[in-house]
């Protein structure tokens, strides 16, 4: 084990061939009640053609940090207390908004959740992709229609054409995730960020649409970085998965090495909290307790009131996260343990 | 879409129907003599009284002279008032005067209230915001006659920038002051409607699709988010025109205009009762048609009321 800080983070922000970094980023929301610390130094990279995948409950920072990167981080009462996110190794953080903006769509492309309220509700589905077309690459109207036809038709949208003209609402909720994945893909971004892109659909469909976002990352060699609460999502798609943890990564690795030997006692809670045919009838295991106020973070490492293996350290010194070898790194104090058990 | 206009314009009928019973209903059964001192201290004679009875179905039931009022109306014929003249005359002298009034203080009403509702929902709390907010309760709170009077004293009789009063021929720089005075608290509220609409639609899920899109932040605002506040200032406004023209009234007197709020009055003062139900009648089809423009124009911004 080397004493060298997570991958990407050279602390330097000098470039470094990377496409995509995130480096011990801080977000804070300044509310009446009090001040949430809400990311706590992050740092996850993704480059072209792979997948990352953003593990974490509801509130752990994934999707704030996803839109820190994207600059659409609702000012106040989100801000910005430290770190950086470069793109093709410049800061975005110090890049004025006109410089922002023209990486939004064509460097940088995003997918929500919730494709209903994420689409506008006055205007075609065609207009919304045809849009950008016209307005970022000055296309003709027939021009910027045609291939947003031809859009819809890469995400599998039968009779794209007789589509163009619906409105968000005449979607299936399948077909309306399609759309969106098309509009963001429209201008061609290196990366694609995906916000629980199937958080809001039936299962049946989830698959077809996880099955999508792969395909189409593989083909244009995007890197990707996909954002969930759902394990199981994860591990036909991701290459490498960061777990969050109160707004800290708490473990980085490849999905192999995550699956079969966690080196954070929360992503073994996680893991052992998926139902498993073998134990039908059983009660679910959970992990106890419940995530802590980001107003109000426990002393040392944040886990410490829910882990089953705390000691005294943990409740004193935050564990800072190291690298286990193999692009693994772990912010446990007993994170050896963890992985050369049994 | 030519479904919902035909059901639209089907509801029309019985509010209509409705609406002009009862106006003709209360506007007659005023107590008192039509005719007391209509033909001076000697009294109508005979015959006159005769005609008008008979005009009028005075001897008849209710529905009766209601349902001959409306077969006339639906041939262009408003009556005629008790000295003879023909009401459509009336009507066609003072309804463009009003009308040109009420325009003209949608329109000051629509830019201000809308210009002041969209920077200040985008804007919230700052100087402006709290700036609007104080002038906006304070038109509210003046009432239009005050308005109307510090105005036409400061800016016309004072400073000489306007003619105090409007000419006969209604010029359209004669009617900005008194539009202005006429749509004061409806700009006020039509600020705030549209404030708090721009400022709730701000943080809807698509502006923020939009402004992960990398659109600019002028089309984000004008085409995005203006298109989906404006449903509720369109209602606001469209059933507005209505209100201003039936409420001109003040703002005609102060500024010697000859519309529908000065023949009203003097038609109700005079007992004229004819003339009053004419006028009314108007006014009714006004509201019923912006009404109907308003809700065409509803469907046409939100696609999801037209599809239903």
């Amino acid at each position: 084990m080397t004493e060298q800080s997570a991958p990407g983070a050279d602390g330097s922000g000098r470039p470094s061939g990377r496409l995509l970094e995130v480096d011990d980023l801080r977000v804070e929301f300044r509310t009446r009640d009090g001040v949430a610390k809400v990311i706590n130094g992050v740092t996850y990279h993704v480059d072209a053609g792979e997948t990352l995948a953003v593990l974490g409950e509801s509130g752990s920072g994934k999707s704030v940090t996803a839109q820190t990167i994207m600059g659409i981080l609702d000012t106040p009462p989100g801000f910005v207390t430290g770190g950086q996110v470069r793109f093709h190794g410049k800061d975005m953080l110090k890049m004025s908004a006109e410089q922002r903006r023209r990486i939004r769509g064509e460097g940088i492309a995003m997918i929500f959740q919730d494709s209903l309220s994420a689409l506008n509700p006055v205007f075609t589905v065609g207009f919304q992709i045809a849009e950008q077309f016209r307005i970022r690459r000055g296309m003709s109207r027939s021009d910027a229609k045609k291939r947003a036809i031809e859009m819809l038709d890469q995400v599998k949208i039968p009779n794209a054409k007789g589509r163009y003209s619906n409105y968000p609402h005449q979607f299936s909720g399948g077909m309306r995730q399609r759309a969106m994945i098309a509009m963001s893909l429209a201008l061609d971004p290196e990366v694609l960020i995906a916000d629980e892109p199937t958080t809001a659909l039936d299962v049946t469909v989830q698959a077809q649409i996880m099955d999508l976002l792969g395909e189409l990352q593989r083909e244009r060699q995007m890197g990707m970085i996909l954002i969930t609460h759902d394990l199981g999502v994860v591990a036909d798609v991701a290459d490498r998965i960061a777990v969050m943890y109160a707004g800290r990564i708490v473990e980085e690795a490849d999905v192999y090495d995550l699956y079969a030997k966690p080196a954070h006692p929360y992503t073994l809670g996680l893991l052992n909290s998926i139902p498993r045919m073998d134990e039908k009838g059983q009660e679910l295991r959970t992990i106890k307790g419940l995530p802590p106020n980001l107003m109000n973070i426990p002393p040392g490492c944040a886990f410490n009131p829910r882990c089953p293996m705390a000691q005294p350290v943990c409740r004193e010194n935050v564990p800072p996260l190291l690298q286990l070898g193999r692009g693994r790194a772990s912010a446990c104090h007993f994170a050896e343990e963890l992985v050369n058990r049994d | 879409m030519g479904r919902y206009l035909v059901r639209r314009l089907l509801q029309l009928v019985p509010v209509f129907i409705g609406t002009t019973f009862l106006i003709y209903w209360l506007v007659w059964s005023v107590p008192g003599d039509p005719f007391a001192g209509k033909c001076g201290d000697r009294g109508c004679p005979p015959n006159y009284r005769a005609m008008m009875t008979e005009k009028y179905h005075l001897d008849d039931s209710i529905w009766v002279q209601y349902a001959s009022y409306m077969k006339n109306l639906f041939q262009g014929d408003f009556g005629i008032t008790f000295g003879g003249r023909e009401i459509s005359d009336i009507i066609a002298t003072s309804y463009p005067n009003t009308l040109k009034l009420a325009v003209v203080a949608l329109a000051i009403e629509a830019i201000i209230g809308l210009g002041a509702g969209v920077l200040t929902g985008l804007r919230r709390n700052g100087f402006l915001d709290n700036l609007v907010l104080v002038s906006s309760l304070f038109l509210i709170a003046l009432p239009v006659f005050v308005i109307g009077f510090v105005l036409q004293w400061f800016l016309g009789v004072k400073w000489g920038i306007i003619t105090p009063t409007v000419s006969n021929e209604m010029r359209f720089s004669e009617l900005i002051v008194p539009g202005f005075v006429l749509g004061s608290a409806s700009s006020a509220y039509i600020a705030r409607v549209a404030r708090t609409s721009i400022a709730e639609n701000r943080r809807a899920d698509y502006v923020r699709t939009a402004i992960a899109k990398g659109l600019p932040m002028r089309r984000v605002v004008g085409v995005h988010l203006l298109r989906n506040s404006l449903i509720p200032v369109v209602t606001l406004l469209g059933t507005d025109l209505g209100a201003l023209m039936g409420g001109a009234i003040i703002t005609e007197g102060i500024f010697g205009i000859n519309g529908i709020g000065r023949q009203v009055l003097r038609a109700i003062v005079t007992k004229e009762s004819a003339t009053v139900v004419g006028i009314v009648v108007v006014l009714v089809l006004v509201y019923l048609i912006m009404n109907l423009l308003v809700d065409l124009l509803y469907a046409a911004l939100d696609p999801r009321i037209r599809y239903e």
